[in-house]
C-alpha cells in the first residue's frame, strides 16, 4: 500500500492509577512505511515497550491516535485489536515465546491458523517461510530442539508468514549472541527490502543500527531524536532534534 | 484441520500427571453418578418387577395401597360386581403377604406370598427353569427362586417344607425372580396362599381385570370406581409409577441415589475445573501469545473447550468400561445395576457438559490475560 503503513499522531499514554500513576509516552508521533527497516532505541524504562505495545495493536493511547493501514485503533475493543493484528501485523518477542508443544511447521502454521489459512495452501507457505529463513531441515523439530538463534527464526517465520503490512520486533537480538544478532539482523532487512513489509526493531545494540533505515531514539516516553541512514556508506544523513 | 486440536491435545498430554489427575477425576465422579444411576434404574424396575409381569389391564386395589407390597386387603364378594361391568372379560384374585418357611433344621426365615388363580392365568412365576406352572395347581405346591436354595434350604423340584405350619412341595424353580427386600417369593394357588399368609378366604390383596377386545379402558374404569369404594382401579402404567414413586421417593431411596449422583457430579465438575485452570495458567504466555498474534477469543476459547472434550470423551470411555464391569458383575445380586443404553447417552452428555462447565473458570482466566505480557516477560 502506499502511505505510512502504521502511523502514531502525538501519543500519550498513562499507565497505572494513583500513585503508580506512570506517563509512559509523551506526544509521541511516529510513521513506519512499507520497506523500510526501523530501529527504535532507548534505554530501559523509557518507553519502547509502551510504544510497541501502542503500534501494535495491544494498547490504546490513552491521548492522540493510532492508526494501522488506516484504521483508527482509537476505541476500540480488545477483540477488534486483535482483528487488527491478525489483519495488518507480526510480531516477533525476545523470548520467542513459541509453543513448546508443536514442530517449528505448526508454531509456523499457527499464525495462519488463527486466520482461518488451513490446509495445503497453508501447508506450501509455511514451507516457503521456512526456507526463506533457511530452516527447511527443522521444520519437524519441537522447539526445545532447536538454537537461540534458529528459534528465533521460526520466530520471524511466524511473523511473516501472513504476509501482514508491519512487524514489530521487540529486542529480537537480545538473547542471542553477536553472530546471531547479525543473521537476524539481516533477515529483517531482507523482509523489509524484498517484502516490502514495514519493520520496526526495538533495540539496545548499537552494533545492529547498519541494518536500519532510520534510527529512532526515544528517552523518558518522549522520541528524541531521528536518523536516517544512507543505504551505501551507513553513515548518518539527517538528525531531528 | 485446525491446529485447535493439535495445540489442546498436546497441551493436555504434556504434563501426564495432571492428566491423569483429571482422569481419575471424571472417572470416578462418571462410574459413581453411573453406579448411582444404575441403582436407581436396577431398583425402579426391581419393585415393579410383578407388576411388569402381570397380563393385565387393569389393577384394583384397596384406596390406601400405594405399592405391590402392601398389605391392604379386599373383599373377595367384588370379584362378581367387577366381572359384571359392560367390557370385562375376566377378574383374577391375587393375595399377597409375609408367612414363616420353617427349614428342614427346623429354623425359620420369612418369606413373601404370592397366590393367584393360575388356571386362569394370573400372577404366574415365569423363568421357570425347573418344574411347570401347572404343578402350582395342586395345592400344597410351590415356586421358588433357585437362587434362595440355601435361605429356604432345598435344592429343586420336589423338595418339602412348611410354611406356616403347613406341608409345601417345590413344584418349579425359577431363575432371577429376586426380591428387593431379599425376603424370597413364594408362589403358590390362590387358597394355599391365603391359609399361608393366615387370611380367610374371603380376603385378598389385588384383582387382575382383563378386559374385551377394544373394551374402553378409561370408561371401564371409571365404571369400577362407580361401583365399588374404598379401591383404586390402576392401568399397569398408573400402577407401576405409583409404587416405584412409593419406593423411589416416599422411603427417601431414591432422594439418596439421586443426592449421591449429583454430588459426584460437582466433586467431579470441581477436579476438572481445577485441572483445567492450573493448565491454563501453566500455559498462560502461549495464550498471550496467541492473543498477540491476533487470534480471536472463540479460538482460544475452542483451545479450552477442546482440552475440556478430550478429558470428557477419554474419561467417559474408561468410566464406561468400569460401569458396564460393574453391572456385569451385578447382574445376579438382589439389587442390579441397570446401565441401558440411553443412560449411557445421558451420562456422556452430562460428562461434556460437567467438562464445559469445568472449562468456564479456565476461560475467565484467559480472557482477563493482557497481551502485553509477551512483550515484558
Amino acid at each position: 500500500m502506499t502511505g505510512p503503513i502504521v502511523e502514531a499522531m502525538n501519543v500519550s499514554k498513562i499507565l497505572g492509577s494513583g500513585p503508580a500513576r506512570v506517563q509512559a509516552l509523551k506526544d509521541v508521533s511516529l510513521t513506519l512505511n512499507g520497506g523500510k527497516l526501523t530501529v527504535l532505541m532507548g534505554p530501559s524504562g523509557s518507553g519502547k515497550t509502551t510504544l510497541l505495545s501502542i503500534l501494535g495493536c495491544m494498547l490504546t493511547p490513552t491521548e492522540g491516535t493510532v492508526r494501522v493501514c488506516g484504521t483508527s485503533t482509537s476505541g476500540a475493543r480488545p477483540e477488534e485489536l486483535a482483528k487488527i493484528r491478525r489483519q495488518h501485523i507480526g510480531f516477533v518477542f525476545q523470548s520467542y515465546h513459541l509453543f513448546s508443544t508443536l514442530t517449528v511447521a505448526e508454531n509456523v502454521r499457527l499464525a495462519l491458523d488463527v486466520r482461518d489459512e488451513r490446509g495445503l495452501k497453508a501447508m506450501a507457505k509455511t514451507e516457503e517461510v521456512l526456507a526463506s529463513v533457511g530452516l527447511t531441515s527443522k521444520m519437524a523439530s519441537f522447539p526445545r530442539q532447536l538454537s537461540g538463534g534458529e528459534q528465533q527464526r521460526v520466530a520471524i517465520a511466524r511473523a511473516i508468514v501472513a504476509e501482514p503490512s508491519a512487524i514489530l520486533a521487540d529486542e529480537p537480538t537480545a538473547s542471542l549472541d553477536a553472530a546471531n544478532g547479525q543473521a537476524i539482523m539481516a533477515i529483517f532487512s531482507a523482509i523489509a527490502k524484498e517484502r516490502g513489509h514495514a519493520v520496526l526493531v526495538v533495540t539496545h545494540d548499537p552494533r545492529l543500527f547498519g541494518f536500519a533505515d532510520r534510527i529512532v531514539h526515544i528517552e523518558d516516553g518522549s522520541l528524541t531524536r531521528e536518523e536516517f541512514t544512507d543505504p551505501d556508506a551507513l553513515r548518518l544523513r539527517k538528525t531531528r532534534n | 484441520m485446525s491446529l485447535v486440536f493439535t495445540l489442546a491435545s498436546r497441551n493436555l498430554f504434556q504434563d501426564r500427571l495432571r492428566f491423569i489427575a483429571a482422569l481419575i477425576g471424571i472417572v470416578f465422579s462418571v462410574v459413581l453418578v453411573m453406579v448411582q444411576m444404575g441403582l436407581y434404574f436396577g431398583f425402579g424396575r426391581m419393585v415393579t418387577t410383578m407388576i411388569d409381569h402381570a397380563s393385565t389391564d387393569l389393577w384394583i386395589v384397596a384406596s390406601g395401597a400405594k405399592c405391590f407390597e402392601d398389605l391392604s386387603l379386599l373383599n373377595m364378594e367384588m370379584q362378581n360386581r367387577l366381572a359384571a361391568i359392560d367390557g370385562v372379560a375376566e377378574v383374577i384374585p391375587v393375595v399377597v403377604g409375609f408367612s414363616a418357611w420353617m427349614l428342614p433344621d427346623g429354623a425359620m426365615t420369612p418369606v413373601f406370598v404370592i397366590g393367584s388363580d393360575f388356571t386362569a392365568g394370573g400372577l404366574s412365576p415365569w423363568n421357570i427353569v425347573e418344574g411347570t406352572v401347572q404343578s402350582l395347581t395342586a395345592p400344597g405346591t410351590v415356586a421358588i427362586d433357585r437362587s434362595y436354595y440355601d435361605r429356604l434350604g432345598v435344592s429343586g423340584v420336589g423338595a418339602t417344607a412348611r410354611i406356616r405350619g403347613q406341608p409345601v412341595t417345590v413344584g418349579a424353580i425359577t431363575d432371577g425372580i429376586r426380591s428387593f427386600t431379599t425376603t424370597p417369593y413364594v408362589f403358590s394357588d390362590l387358597g394355599s396362599a391365603q391359609s399361608y399368609i393366615g387370611l380367610p378366604a374371603s380376603f385378598i390383596s389385588h384383582f387382575l381385570v382383563r378386559l374385551k377386545p377394544k373394551a374402553d379402558i378409561e370408561r371401564i374404569r371409571q365404571d369400577i370406581l362407580a361401583n365399588s369404594s374404598g379401591i383404586q382401579a390402576l392401568t399397569p402404567d398408573q400402577f407401576r409409577d405409583q409404587s416405584r414413586s412409593f419406593w423411589l421417593f416416599g422411603t427417601g431411596a431414591g432422594a439418596a441415589l439421586f443426592a449421591g449422583a449429583l454430588l459426584s457430579v460437582i466433586v467431579g465438575t470441581a477436579i476438572v475445573a481445577q485441572t483445567l485452570y492450573s493448565s491454563t495458567k501453566d500455559h498462560l504466555y502461549e495464550f498471550a501469545t496467541l492473543r498477540a498474534i491476533g487470534a480471536s477469543n472463540s479460538y482460544i476459547y475452542k483451545v479450552i473447550i477442546c482440552q475440556a472434550l478430550l478429558n470428557a470423551v477419554i474419561g467417559f470411555a474408561i468410566a464406561a468400561l468400569i460401569g458396564t464391569a460393574v453391572a456385569h458383575f451385578t447382574a445376579k445380586s438382589a439389587l442390579q445395576i441397570v446401565i441401558t443404553p440411553n443412560l449411557m447417552i445421558e451420562l456422556f452428555l452430562l460428562t461434556v457438559v460437567m467438562c464445559i462447565a469445568s472449562a468456564i473458570a479456565a476461560i475467565l482466566r484467559v480472557v482477563r490475560v493482557d497481551p502485553v505480557i509477551v512483550l515484558t516477560q
